[in-house]
Parts: C-alpha cells; sequence; structure tokens
C-alpha cells in the first residue's frame, strides 16, 4: 500500500466518524421548534449586538510574530536531518540564520511587542 | 543479537503474508481497498475505546486528586459503564441549531477537529511495523496535520456568532499557534539528534538506549519544554484558559450541543493520547523496550515484553503525568502564557537545539 492510500484512508475514516455518529445522533436525538433555542448562550441574557466585532489588537501581533517563526521551524527540518553530514560549514551558515531571527525576536521584545497591553 | 527478538513482534511479515494472499484471490485494487476498509476499522475503534478509557481514567484520576471516588455507580464495581452510558446519552441529545451562525463553518469545524487528530493518531507508532502512515517526514507531517485542528477551534469559535466562543477562539487561537514553535522546535531538537524525521526511524535510533539518555542534559530539558507545550497544545492542564468555565463557560465550543460538542470532547482526550504517544516516541524510546547497559540477563528478559505493552505503558504514563499537572496547578491568564512561551520557553528550546546541533556535528552524543 502506498503512503498516499494511507493517507487518504485515514482522512476518510476520520469524515466517516463524524458523518456517521452525526447521522446516528440525527436519527435517535428528539427535535423540537422553539425560537429561544437559537439565540446564542450568554448566561441566559438576551445578546446585545452582533458578535463578529472586533478583538484585542495583542492577538494580531502574536499572530504574525508566530508566522515569522513558523517558516523558520520549516526551513530547519531539512537541515535537522542532514546536520551530521553538512558538519561545520552547515553548523555556521544555520547558526547566522538563527541569529538573524533572535534578533528579529529581540526586536520585537524591546520594541514591547511581547507585552500584553 | 537483540534486535533478533524484537523482530519476532513485528507485524510486518503478517501484513505482507495477508497482502500477497489476497492477491492471491482478487486483483490488487480490490485487495488494496479491503485492507483499508480494515485499516479504517481498525482507526475507528482502536480510537473509540481509547477515547473511553482516556475519560474514565481522568475521573478516576480527577476523583483520586480531589479526595474523592470518582464515578462509581454504573456498571458495578468502580463505575467502568459510566462513560459508556454518557456516549449513550449524548448520542440522544437533540443537536441545537443556532439561528444567527454561519451554518456552513458552524457544520465544519467538527469535521476539521476530528480530522487533525485522526490523521496524527495514525501516526503513531505501536509497535515494529504497526504505524498505519510511516512516512519520511513523519513527525513533520504530525506537526502539519495536527495544526488543522487549531483551524477547527478558530472556526468554532467564530461561526458560533456568540461573544463567548469569538473570545475563546482568540484565546485558544494565540495560545496553540505560540507553543506550537516551541513544541516544533523541541521535536526539531529530536530530529538532530536521530538524524531522521520518519517516526520508525526515530525508534530504530534508539534501539541502543533511548533518547532522553543519549543527549546528556538537553533532551531531558528538551522533554521538559515538549510536555508543556504539548500539555497547551491540547488545550489542558494550567492552559485550559480558552474554556475558562467561570468567565467563558465552556470557550470556544459553548454554542454546540449533543454529538456536535461530543467531537470536541472526543478529540481534546485523543489529542491528550496523541501528545503523550508523540512524546513517549521522541524521548521514551517507543516500542523500544529498557535496556540496562551491562545487565544482559534484565535486557534479555526485557526483550520478551512485546513492544505494544510498552509503548501503551510509556504512554499511559505520560498521560499520568499530564493529568497530574492538570489538577494540580491553578489556570494561567492569558498574558502569562504568552509570556512564558515567547519569553523563557521559546528562546530556551532554541538554545537546545543550537546545542545539540554542536554536539552532534562535534560527534559528543553517544
Amino acid at each position: 500500500m502506498t503512503d498516499f492510500t494511507l493517507l487518504t484512508t485515514a482522512a476518510l475514516t476520520a469524515i466517516v466518524l463524524v458523518a456517521a455518529a452525526l447521522l446516528i445522533a440525527r436519527l435517535l436525538a428528539p427535535r423540537s421548534f422553539n425560537p429561544q433555542k437559537g439565540e446564542p448562550y450568554e448566561c441566559g441574557v438576551p445578546t446585545r449586538g452582533i458578535s463578529w466585532g472586533q478583538f484585542h489588537s495583542g492577538y494580531y501581533l502574536y499572530a504574525i510574530l508566530f508566522l515569522v517563526f513558523d517558516i523558520e521551524t520549516v526551513f530547519l527540518f531539512p537541515w535537522a536531518a542532514v546536520v551530521e553530514r553538512v558538519g561545520t560549514l552547515g553548523l555556521v551558515s544555520i547558526s547566522f540564520f538563527i541569529v538573524v531571527l533572535i534578533l528579529g525576536l529581540a526586536y520585537a521584545w524591546r520594541k514591547g511587542a511581547l507585552a500584553w497591553k | 543479537m537483540e534486535q533478533s527478538f524484537l523482530d519476532y513482534y513485528s507485524l510486518e511479515p503478517l501484513t505482507r503474508w495477508i497482502h500477497d494472499a489476497l492477491c492471491g484471490v482478487m486483483s490488487e485494487d480490490w485487495a488494496v481497498f479491503l485492507e483499508s476498509l480494515v485499516i479504517g476499522v481498525a482507526i475507528l475503534l482502536a480510537y473509540a475505546v481509547l477515547a473511553v478509557v482516556l475519560i474514565y481514567m481522568e475521573r478516576r484520576v480527577c476523583g483520586a486528586f480531589q479526595c474523592r471516588i470518582g464515578p462509581n455507580r454504573v456498571g458495578g464495581k468502580g463505575g467502568l459503564l459510566q462513560v459508556p452510558a454518557d456516549v449513550l446519552k449524548i448520542l440522544t441529545k437533540e443537536i441545537i441549531r443556532l439561528k444567527n451562525s454561519d451554518h456552513v463553518l458552524y457544520e465544519l469545524a467538527p469535521y476539521l477537529v476530528i480530522l487533525a487528530s485522526v490523521l496524527s493518531f495514525s501516526c503513531l507508532p505501536w509497535n515494529k511495523g504497526m504505524a498505519v502512515i510511516d512516512l519520511e517526514v513523519g513527525v513533520f507531517f504530525v506537526l502539519a496535520a495536527s495544526s488543522i485542528g487549531i483551524l477547527g477551534i478558530l472556526l468554532a469559535g467564530w461561526s458560533s456568532n456568540s461573544k463567548y466562543t469569538a473570545i475563546g477562539a482568540v484565546r485558544s487561537g494565540a495560545m496553540l499557534v505560540s507553543y506550537e514553535l516551541s513544541l516544533g522546535i523541541c521535536v526539531l531538537t529530536v530530529v538532530i539528534l536521530s538524524g531522521t524525521m520518519s517516526i520508525s526511524g526515530i525508534v530504530e535510533s534508539q534501539a541502543d538506549g533511548w533518547n532522553i539518555f543519549k543527549g546528556h542534559i538537553v533532551t531531558l530539558i528538551a522533554f521538559v519544554v515538549y510536555l508543556i507545550s504539548g500539555n497547551a497544545e491540547a488545550n489542558r492542564g494550567p492552559f485550559d484558559l480558552a474554556e475558562a468555565e467561570q468567565e467563558l463557560t465552556a470557550g470556544y465550543h459553548t454554542e454546540y450541543s449533543g454529538m456536535h460538542f461530543g467531537f470536541f470532547y472526543l478529540a481534546e482526550y485523543l489529542n491528550l493520547f496523541i501528545t503523550s504517544g508523540i512524546a513517549t516516541t521522541l524521548f521514551l524510546g517507543g516500542w523500544m523496550p529498557l535496556h540496562v547497559a551491562g545487565l544482559d540477563g534484565f535486557n534479555a528478559v526485557m526483550d520478551y515484553i512485546p513492544g505494544i505493552v510498552w509503548f501503551l505503558g510509556k504512554t499511559f504514563f505520560v498521560v499520568f503525568l499530564l493529568m497530574w499537572i492538570r489538577w494540580t496547578y491553578p489556570r494561567l491568564r492569558i498574558d502569562q502564557v504568552l509570556n512564558l512561551e515567547w519569553k523563557y520557553l521559546m528562546p530556551l528550546s532554541l538554545l537546545l537545539m543550537l546545542v545539540m546541533a554542536v554536539l552532534k556535528t562535534c560527534g559528543l552524543v553517544f
């Protein structure tokens, strides 16, 4: 069996699991209509305004920082598998890359991007 | 020498024999289809059984830590049937359709959460030749697959159109993406040590000693950092601020009811198991038995224990550790959580990775 077949099998299993359980629940569970039921749950108090509004900009900063460092991890993985073969030259080159990124983190830290305001 | 006995428990000859036998009576496409069906059913069974076991274990462990008994009424002594009864109950609960939600995304979110957890679940190495998916880029694939779950959580919170779920989702999103970094870098440390990304390759490379013993103090610290960030990735323990009951009811899945809610609950427990399973694979030798250098008799006895027992034993040990942490520490605040990751864990794991790279390049590891 190829890797692709197995991957597809696992993915289909997940989808079948959700679909089948939902089908069983639809068959077993009672259904009744009540306009109050469709309201969002907010401690029983009717909700005011819409909830798709603005949120704290701190989350946005972390998301941007995450992008930088996640891509970094992706670049480091191929090197990590061959550390021994690329030797000292590889280590020096990758240290340069990592030091630049650490400088980036230090800059963000210094600028206060990591402080929750 | 020792390897020959471990091969005895390998399932590879069996699967190859079954494949050849099936190809004898039908075309190869049908054989592959039939095998896929069997594998799918096996994944489903293992997934469901483990969920029941983990939920029961969590409730008993939680009871013990809080000086009470835990479930003990349903199903005779020890409340063994409590969780199956709960599953039946949740199946018979109405699935409520929200009025103002984004229905497509709302229905899609449980699929994504379960998809992420089943995909990474099928990468676990149960025994020699018993992993469903064994890619060359194994651990990288696990990291990639498990981040689909973050998308599901964000969608669940956003599409419900409720303030609690929206706050829970952005909190959870910020926390999960942050802790993914130190998690990924700890995995990198092990990849450097083992020299391969394949999960079976990492386990094989620990035949002469588990990574936690092989990498001097570095892998030991990396193991601790992995456990902390893995705990955060599983949305548990002191990091469950996404569903802080006192302030957000249930966080991102407040608006889900019945079986819809069940999927998030299921995925949470299986993610706990997957985190522990990957920790076992990376640091505690996967299905490799414990060997002590010099004690040949002891090592031979350890080899008699099948790999799957070793794997499950170590994994449940790590699961117990994580439950212990969950029921011992108070919940953190969002700024404390993000500080811990960005100012402590991430620089620390980067340092660990660099030290490990230097050690490996100079040939200072065993």
